[in-house]
């Protein structure tokens, strides 16, 4: 157990791709946590979605021994927390174990809509913030008019603020001081009754479910009996451990350290992330603080392909759940595809990465159907709702108000773009609010503007306008009432419901029509003519047909190819199996995808 | 055997009689050259080889246990016309020898329109064959061109007329449509003309791009493919054009005068056994159906050591054979009992779908694939279906 003066903890935080995870690679070296052999960039993006996508999904925590130069040794906890704003419930789960928060940015981007989005956390949450600009070695790098951006924000002195690169690793030990310096010491209770904040889990398949822990006041000891508060369940503890980042098993975790606690348990739902955890024997009696529930931004159903998958899928759900807090889900029917869920998710990408953590984490194969946003219902009767889904929207005549969500977006941007931001913002629905320069040439800009418009493809349409240059944040702020009508897309004459969609009335042409135009494309021909349709109501607002197949029969069949010519149709009948009946026409898994790909 | 001189190969008692034929298959592989579309096991020149290789048929076919007397004989190829007439007729008499044929046995020869002399002809007349079916394609010159054919429409034409002046009882012509340069007309011309010259029998193929086929690979990087759609036309221009002209279509790609449907051919479709012998050639008997190897010297080699040329076996019996039955019997005109398998597909979404949307239908106890272009459809649901406690 180390003495608490000599622990400090501390999450690095930033925009996207400020190098966060590249500054954690050089403090894991500096400090000899992992060889020179075992290095790899950005180490700590260590699941292959991360690797592939070069971001950061998960925070990742990791104990470091710090040898510092008033010639004491530290242990530093750093927590690498990803940037991209669908995950920022990472971040903000990150800081509640922390007392510092090291805040980076890159000197050639200066401030950025995450930057200030997660400052904020961080002052809210009661951190120090030490600052350090980032990738100095770029020659495009203005270390003088980012330090100026950030002092506008934070206050201080401009020459106090680091100067990094975290690739050259130039000022990284003059950093490492300055953490040490400013960031406090954690200053828990040793003899208080333990409390410690669950602040992150997973499921492991041998050891059952591992949680991430930062210990507030008490000890956490190997073998004692512990109680989670929120869910009361007691268990013994298995095993406690340290994160170097290899796990290492130590007897105990003292106050302010940080580390895992792993109990036994497969029961998934007796953990909580958020929940505190204390002994049995000596009970605290009041919780910590714990987390906000995160809001939902979009909704899609997940459905199996192959429907006997459904339970796997639950199960599948149960465990991700434990290792992504910000996931929401239940079950939900479609006539189309089943039983499957509707999720709720912080973003698309976060939906996209939901999806793809099942699919390869638990072997699935998943259809997802149109994201949607959360729509406030007053019916005639007065009666109030909440809609997730297109598919429980009622008849028009039965409806008489429907609010949408709208967000405060927050836009950073060079001035010479903010004419084209207007424009795309009005197109959007959106309206003005504030202008706040941060320089001369660089203004802070806030919008309202409808959470729907802003999830799908804003941020895309934002970087092409503005060359990559604009950054985006928001945050919801309310519902408003809106003229949205549900886009219904029929095959064959029948509904189907995974393409429904919820849309403003001037976009529900251009809805229909997209839809309409990819299903042509993606479905085969069948045995008969298939109308694809889209319909407000009654009202059709686009039409296509996929004609008939006219020939599907093999020139011939002799003696000498029967074998062969079986199995040729064997092998199509497999192709078959992976279609979707939808009344008596067959859609292949992937236009169900492809037709619902957001970014086209 | 029956005499079928007054019954259609479209009619049910026709096909289901078939069944119970006996018959055998002799595979010729040699080829003047390999045709681009071509993927049938064949050898391109090799005429020296042609002696060597039928002592390997003849000393095969001594090998097969004895069996029944054989209703029909098919010499197919490759090209069986191009190996001369007296090593074709060692072949004809080591099947007589070993199992017998049948009085009326149907004994055909595949043939190539620029091999047909009258000479030869007589002379293959005289072995024993008493049908020859010729690689016709097409009588226009372009199609045939560009199908990297060696004869013209003059010669293919001649060729029947030769074979009808030898006493051929039963002449037929294979052609080949949907060539993405054969035009509307050109089709309607090569049907015309193969009105015209008579033949008792016509196989209408549509142009298959086969993988690791010369046209597959022209087709990967780049050439026109057959458009299938207008292949669905070009068969509907069969089906009626020789339909006027006398022709029953009794199978997919197969139109016959009465009494001239092809015996051997309804026996594979009626699930009927048969032996085989040559190269590549599939037999299957005793519900053990065999495939014997593709190359000639491993063919050779094999059949001289006494290892024998086979390479794979299946057993197909049960729910497996029940399944095949109607795989082979849906493309035939007069379709197939529904039996078991039948009842079972009638009886799922697929089975209904199928017959909502007019591509099966059920006559008397039948299945019948009432758009027979699309059988492909019935055959994939048969071969989804589950059999029963398996
Ligand atoms: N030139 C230069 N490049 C850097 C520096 N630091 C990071 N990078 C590069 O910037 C990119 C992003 O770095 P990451 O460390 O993945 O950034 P991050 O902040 O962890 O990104 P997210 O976790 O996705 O928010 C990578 O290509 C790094 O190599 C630096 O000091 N100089
Ligand atoms: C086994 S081949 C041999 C017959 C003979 N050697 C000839 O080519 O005339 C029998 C018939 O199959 C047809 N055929 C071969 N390959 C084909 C393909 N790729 N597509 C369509 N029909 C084909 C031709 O009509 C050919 O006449
Ligand atoms: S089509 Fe006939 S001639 Fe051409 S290669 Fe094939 S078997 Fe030989
Ligand atoms: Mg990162």
């Amino acid at each position: 157990m180390t003495d608490q003066s000599r622990i400090r903890n501390f999450s690095i935080i930033a925009h996207i791709d400020h190098g966060k995870s590249t500054l954690a690679d050089r403090l894991l070296e500096r400090t000899g946590a992992i060889t020179e052999r075992e290095m790899r960039e950005q180490m700590l993006d260590t699941m292959d979605l991360e690797r592939e996508r070069g971001i950061t999904i998960k925070a990742q925590t990791v104990r470091l021994k710090y040898q510092a130069n008033d010639g004491h040794e530290y242990i530093l906890n750093l927590i690498d927390t990803p940037g991209h704003v669908d995950f920022s419930y990472e971040v903000s789960r990150s800081l509640a174990a922390c007392e510092g928060a090291l805040l980076l940015v890159d000197a050639a981007q200066g401030v950025q809509a995450q930057t200030l989005a997660n400052s904020y956390l961080a002052i809210e949450a009661g951190l120090e913030i030490v600052p350090a600009l980032n990738k100095i070695d770029l020659p495009a790098a203005d270390p003088d008019g980012a330090a100026a951006e950030i002092v506008g924000i934070l206050g201080g002195d401009p020459d106090d603020v680091a100067r990094i690169s975290a690739k050259t690793g130039v000022g990284v030990d003059e950093l490492f001081e300055q953490i040490v310096a400013t960031v406090p010491a954690p200053s828990g209770d040793p003899d208080a009754p333990l409390r410690a904040l669950v602040f992150d889990s997973y499921y492991d398949a041998y050891r059952g479910v591992v949680c991430y822990v930062r210990v507030v006041d008490g000890e956490l000891r190997d073998g004692d009996m512990i109680r989670f508060m929120a869910t009361r369940e007691e268990h013994p503890v298995n095993e406690v451990g340290v994160l170097t980042p290899r796990s290492v098993e130590v007897a105990k975790l003292g106050p302010g350290e940080v580390g895992y606690l792993i109990t036994g348990v497969k029961e998934i739902d007796q953990i909580k992330v958020g929940d505190t955890v204390t002994t049995s024997a000596n009970r605290a009696t009041e919780a910590l603080m714990g987390y906000e529930e995160p809001k939902p931004m979009v909704f899609s159903g997940l459905f199996p392909t192959d429907g006997d998958d459904f339970e796997r899928l639950r199960e599948a759900l149960e465990k991700l759940r434990l290792n992504d807090a910000s996931l929401v889900y239940e079950p939900e029917t479609s006539k189309a595809l089943g039983f499957g869920f509707r999720a709720g998710f912080l973003g698309l990408l976060h939906m996209e990465i939901v999806r793809e953590r099942l699919e390869r984490e638990y072997d699935l194969d998943l259809v997802a159907t149109a994201p949607s946003v959360a729509y406030e219902l007053v019916r005639t009767d007065g009666h109030q709702s909440t809609i997730r889904s297109p598919q429980d929207l009622p008849d028009p005549s039965e409806i008489q108000s429907i609010s949408e969500p709208y967000v405060r977006a927050m836009i950073i941007t060079p001035t010479e773009y903010i004419g084209t931001i207007m424009e795309l913002v009005t197109n959007r629905r959106g309206s003005v609010g504030n202008m706040h320069y941060l320089s001369t040439d660089r203004v802070e800009l806030t919008y309202h503007l409808p959470l729907a418009e802003v999830v799908f493809d804003f941020f895309d349409n934002l970087k092409s306008r503005t060359r990559g240059y604009a950054s985006l944040d928001y945050e919801t702020e309310g519902y408003r009432e809106s003229d949205l009508v549900k886009v219904d897309i029929l095959l064959n004459g029948m509904s189907v419901d995974a393409f429904s969609a919820i849309v403003h009335r001037s976009a529900a042409q251009d809805y229909g029509r997209t839809m309409v135009d990819r299903l042509r494309k993606l479905i085969p021909r069948q045995m008969f003519d298939v109308p694809i349709q889209a319909a407000v109501g009654s009202r059709i607002i686009s039409r296509e047909t996929v004609k008939a197949k006219r020939k599907d029969v093999l020139a011939k069949c002799y003696g000498g190819d029967v074998s062969r010519k079986r199995k040729l149709l064997e092998k199509q009948k497999e192709g078959k199996r992976r279609m979707k009946m939808v009344g008596s026409v067959e859609v292949p898994q992937e236009a169900f995808v492809a037709a619902l790909q957001v970014d086209d | 055997m029956t005499d079928l001189s007054m019954l259609s190969a479209d009619r049910p008692d026709t096909v289901e009689l078939a069944a119970g034929w006996r018959s055998a298959y002799v595979h010729i592989p040699f080829c003047a050259r390999v045709c681009p579309y071509c993927d049938f096991a064949v050898v391109g020149g090799a005429e020296d080889r042609m002696t060597e290789y039928v002592d390997a048929v003849v000393a095969e076919i001594s090998m097969e246990p004895e069996w029944h007397r054989l209703d029909a004989v098919f010499i197919g190829g490759g090209t069986p016309s191009r190996v001369p007439s007296d090593q074709m007729r060692r072949v004809l008499d080591a099947l007589a020898a070993r199992f017998g044929l049948a009085d009326d046995a149907e004994i055909t020869l595949e043939a190539n329109p620029e091999d047909w002399t009258s000479t030869h002809s007589d002379a293959l007349a005289g072995v024993g064959f008493n049908r020859v079916s010729f690689g016709v394609q097409s009588f226009d010159p372009v199609v045939l061109v560009s199908l990297g054919r060696l004869h013209s429409p003059v010669q293919a034409a001649e060729s029947v007329a030769i074979a009808r002046a030898s006493g051929f009882a039963s002449v037929s012509v294979d052609l080949i449509y949907g060539h993405p340069v054969e035009t509307e007309l050109s089709w309607l011309h090569t049907l015309d003309t193969a009105v015209e010259v008579e033949p008792d029998h016509v196989s209408t193929y549509s142009l298959t791009v086969e993988p690791g086929t010369e046209l597959w690979k022209q087709v990967r990087s780049g050439a026109p493919a057959p458009d299938s759609d207008i292949q669905a036309d070009r068969w509907e221009q069969a089906a009626s054009t020789l339909g006027v002209a006398g022709y029953t279509r009794y199978e997919v790609s197969n139109h016959a005068r009465p009494g001239h449907g092809c015996r051997y051919n309804l026996s594979v479709w009626g699930q009927g056994e048969y032996l085989a012998f040559g190269l590549g050639a599939h037999s299957f008997r005793d519900g053990v159906r065999s495939r014997r190897v593709r190359r000639l010297d491993s063919y050779i080699e094999r059949v001289r050591s006494g290892i024998g040329p086979i390479q794979a076996s299946d057993v197909i019996e049960g729910w497996d054979a029940e399944l095949e039955r109607l795989m082979l019997g849906l493309r035939r005109a007069a379709g197939v009992n529904a039996g078991e398998a039948g009842q079972a597909l009638l009886a799922t979404a697929d089975g209904a779908r199928l017959i909502e949307a007019g591509v099966l239908a059920v006559v008397d106890d039948r299945l019948v694939a009432a758009n027979p272009l699309l059988t492909d459809e019935i055959i994939r649901a048969v071969l989804a279906l589950d059999g029963p406690q398996r």
